[in-house]
């Protein structure tokens, strides 16, 4: 083997023998998907990958795209950072998102807000339920203290770790890793501010889309909520499918539901009119 | 022994003491050991605060991960204020106010539009503060992460509802942080008129450090 290598043509055979090999996690080029909604035509699909168990994936969506999140096997934790891909210092706020909306509960209807008033993407469809603004994600300490290791080249890499590789491939840094909100793993509040995770394992299939209200920046890790207590490095993979899509419309009634979420729109709108 | 009642359970010696008027941004660079305390002069007066390590300011508080490693939403005493690294920055030694707030986040100009009308978006507002200190320092809005509101009350109900509401401070109550690193903390105290954080009325508070 060794020396049948040490040729660069065997070397280039069998680095191309591997061409075409089909594993769960990965990305499918072009996307294909049979399960699209009926009124989605396969050409306006524009992603469709897996996201292995402590992987993570990014991507740049035009405004009106959806981006549809399977937890196909029932333990995916979807932790998502956002940016405004054109200006990539707004991004999202999560305190707003949760203060302006006076409910920290993500679900059907809900808006992902920016630090600069304006909504980044909205919640219009979900099936999952079990959502958590208030945890954020594991760091390599934590990681090490539970499972180990925490190396982000280890087995057991953090959600903090993960973020920073998908940032830096948008050219941001550490400055720019904020807050997260995840989803498909929940974060219930006591009245004395304790926190009752809520991390299943759940029905297989569960499901989340998201509209893109602005030209945004996605930054997802799929790694084990942070307050999981299962002492093993629990997690499935993640499937991402984003179709084009039209721009929210004026008769939108996640636009129009409430004053709050309206005055969001009306100011991203602003910021479109140009 | 000093007669002032904000000094009182300090121990040490005071190395700083300063009014941070009503609305005004405040930077201090607080180093290892020492203790900043912060006295809520006139009651139900929200101080929002920022922290970073003096030695790496791309370390800097983490909302999310102070509130996991202890389970519960509400800072109280005994709370690790934990880095974005997971590193303790201070700890609240001591408060005479059962717990502050984290999740609510820090007004701005912005926000405000959506909470309450174009009309007040050019209303001064904390993230005004916290960009106007923080760029003396060549940090910039980069550098804005969730915050803390010491003296604010946001509790969550069972169906997720939250709310700024009226506070639980009262004039002379004060909140001790000792820092565990060298650290750079950044305050803006509140100047919103249009929510109970304050009482629609901000007020000056105290802020005294000691080594």
């Amino acid at each position: 083997m060794t020396e049948t290598l040490a040729d660069p043509l065997a070397a280039r055979d069998h680095a191309r023998a591997q061409g075409g090999t089909v594993v769960e996690s990965m990305p499918v080029l072009p996307p294909v998907a049979d399960d699209l909604p009926a009124d989605v035509g396969a050409n306006d699909l524009v992603w469709e990958e897996t996201i292995a168990a402590g992987g993570y994936a990014t991507r740049r969506l035009t405004r009106g795209s959806r981006l549809r999140l399977i937890d196909g096997k029932g333990d995916a934790c979807a932790s998502i950072l956002l940016f405004n891909a054109e200006m990539p210092t707004e991004r999202l706020n999560v305190a707003d998102t949760v203060k302006v909306q006076w409910n920290a509960y993500l679900g059907e209807g809900r808006l992902l807000l920016s630090d600069m008033g304006r909504v980044m993407m909205s919640i219009v469809a979900d099936d999952a339920g079990t959502h958590d603004t208030f945890c954020g994600t594991s760091n390599p300490a934590i990681n090490l203290a539970k499972y180990g290791e925490g190396r982000n080249s280890g087995a057991f890499p953090s959600g903090r770790d993960r973020f920073l590789l998908g940032a830096a491939k948008h050219g941001l840094g550490r400055r720019d890793v904020h807050p997260c909100v995840t989803l498909f793993k929940g974060a219930r509040i006591e009245a004395d501010g304790a926190i009752t995770p809520e991390v299943g394992p759940f029905e297989p299939g569960r499901s989340v889309i998201l509209r893109a209200e602005m030209d945004v920046i996605v930054v997802i890790a799929n790694v084990p909520h942070v307050l999981d207590p299962r002492p093993e490095y629990t997690v499935t993979p993640l499937r991402a499918s984003a179709w084009r899509g039209p721009v929210t419309g004026e008769d939108d009634p996640v636009r129009s539901a409430t004053p709050e979420g309206l005055r969001a729109f009306e100011n991203v709108e602003d910021y479109f009119r140009r | 022994m000093s007669t002032d009642p904000h000094m009182s359970g300090l121990t040490g010696t005071v190395i700083h003491d300063i009014v941070v008027p009503a609305r005004a941004p405040w930077l201090h660079h607080v180093k290892a050991g020492q203790t900043l305390r912060i006295v809520d002069l006139e009651g139900n007066q929200a101080v929002d605060f920022l922290l970073y390590s003096a030695a790496d300011d791309a370390e800097r508080y983490s909302a999310q991960d102070t509130v996991a490693a202890q389970g519960n939403l509400f800072l109280r005493e005994g709370t690790k204020l934990l880095s974005n690294e997971g590193n303790a920055l201070m700890t609240i030694a001591a408060t005479s106010v059962d717990y502050h707030d984290t999740i609510g986040g820090a007004c701005s100009c912005e926000s405000n539009t959506l909470r309450y009308g174009h009309h007040t978006k050019s209303e001064h507002a904390c993230v005004e503060n916290f960009l106007e200190a923080n760029l003396l320092e060549g940090r910039g809005k980069r550098d804005i992460v969730s915050n803390i509101n010491f003296f604010m009350n946001v509790p969550v109900e069972p169906d997720g509802s939250l709310g700024i509401v009226d506070g639980i401070s009262a004039p002379g109550l004060t909140v001790d942080l000792r820092a565990e690193m060298d650290v750079i903390v950044v305050v803006s105290n509140c100047p919103q008129v249009n929510n109970p954080c304050n009482g629609f009325n901000p007020t000056p508070v105290r802020m005294i450090v000691t080594a």
